[in-house]
């Protein structure tokens, strides 16, 4: 028997016009045009989608879940950064 | 182990597990086993109401029992997908599958004798498979809770289906009638078995219960199910063959009679009516698809080559 060796790609779907794409699974294909085709007859059989993206599994580089703390600690003191850090009185009116 | 108590933590927290967090290597097997199994079941299920998609008896039937079984194929790649996310190779769970390594639902052992099967299943096999399904769309592992949402949405249209093609027959003929009788005679019983093992012998349920896999033991969804469907079959007009099945109104659930489980163990372990039929058959399929799996990858590879 033979198996398959066909890589794995990551499918990304618009679910309409104004969406980002997002990531909805994963196919095998032989080639990027195939994968799109596939993409469209497993994730998007009942119109939820008006743009797909597929990309090779093996092509994306990804922040590793070990790592999750340090990756993300310099975000994590900057509270400055989000608009509730600024006390403003509740007076002063569209702030 | 401070992983494995940031694991325990993580899932009891009801947050998700993700592909690439640390997990006890008993969580991976658990879930690969079980998203396998799962979605060999999708493959596999294919093949009964497959046998009815050229002999439909009308175009409109015939287009939704092709698109149902589509949805089967769709969902059966949905879950492939989850267990790879876990490590597992895709070739070799087909393997596992066609060589009879491992498991798919029992329920698809039994064959299609009728048009009426094709709506009982809609009506009792989907409607088991939602109600097994559901609280899986909560389960702790993310790509698998992802996949079962999917797949939820569009159960809803399977059970649907096969309610409304019962109902059709059910205003037809005498004949159309007892047709509709007889396979729910037939398929009650391997319906209810769908639910698996009652709870004291039933090896995972508490392991799985205790990392969120599973949310309700199977005597709980089964029963969910018989006081889901004793309302629809009075309404469909058919009897459900159990002369035990009565409402209890001190638990406030339908009573129902004993399954005969050694039937069930008989047909999980190979010999039940279709066992062999179905895997010969899946094989097959593979086998005779195998030229056009060469056929892709050779003219992926001639294009690369012609693009250097």
């Amino acid at each position: 028997m033979t198996d398959a060796s066909w890589p794995l790609y990551e499918v990304f779907v618009r679910g309409k016009r104004g969406l980002n794409h997002v990531h909805v699974g994963s196919l095998h294909a032989p080639d990027d045009e195939m994968a799109l085709r596939n993409a469209r007859d497993l994730y998007t059989r009942r119109n939820e989608g008006v743009s797909i993206w597929v990309v090779r599994a093996d092509a994306i580089t990804a922040s590793s879940p070990d790592e999750k703390d340090p990756f993300f600690a310099p975000s994590g003191d900057k509270v400055y950064r989000h608009p509730t850090f600024y006390a403003i009185p509740d007076d002063v009116p569209h702030l | 182990m401070d992983l494995e108590r940031e694991f325990e933590r993580v899932v009891a927290a009801e947050h998700r597990v993700e592909p690439r967090d640390w997990m006890p290597d008993g969580y991976r097997k658990t879930l690969v086993r079980q998203i396998a199994q799962h979605a060999h079941s999708e493959i596999i299920g294919m093949q009964p109401e497959g046998n009815w998609i050229g002999r439909a008896p009308s175009l409109r039937r015939k287009a939704i029992l092709l698109a149902k079984v589509q949805d089967e194929a769709g969902h059966g790649l949905y879950l492939y997908a989850a267990a790879e996310t876990l490590g597992a190779d895709r070739a070799e769970l087909t393997r596992n599958l066609v060589e009879g390594r491992q498991k798919y639902s029992s329920i698809f052992n039994y064959p299609t004798l009728t048009f009426a099967d094709v709506g009982v299943i809609g009506w009792l096999v989907d409607g088991a498979a939602i109600c097994n399904q559901v609280p899986l769309c909560r389960t702790s592992y993310g790509p698998y809770a992802r996949a079962m949402i999917r797949v939820c949405k569009e159960e809803s249209f399977h059970q649907r289906q096969g309610y409304e093609l019962l109902m059709t027959m059910m205003r037809g003929t005498p004949a159309q009638r007892e047709m509709v009788q007889d396979a729910v005679d037939r398929w009650w019983w391997p319906s209810l078995m769908m639910f698996g093992p009652p709870d004291a012998e039933s090896a995972n349920t508490e392991q799985s219960m205790r990392w969120r896999i599973k949310r309700h033991t199977n005597d709980e969804l089964r029963q969910r199910f018989v006081d889901m469907t004793v309302p629809q079959a009075e309404r469909l007009g058919v009897t459900l063959p159990d002369p035990a099945l009565a409402w209890n109104a001190e638990r406030g659930h339908h009573d129902f009679g004993e399954i005969d489980w050694a039937e069930f163990w008989r047909v999980v372990k190979g010999d039940g009516p279709c066992n062999a039929e179905r895997v010969a058959h899946r094989r097959q399929a593979h086998e005779d698809g195998a030229w056009v799996r060469e056929a892709a990858a050779a003219y992926a590879a001639k294009k690369r080559e012609r693009a250097v």
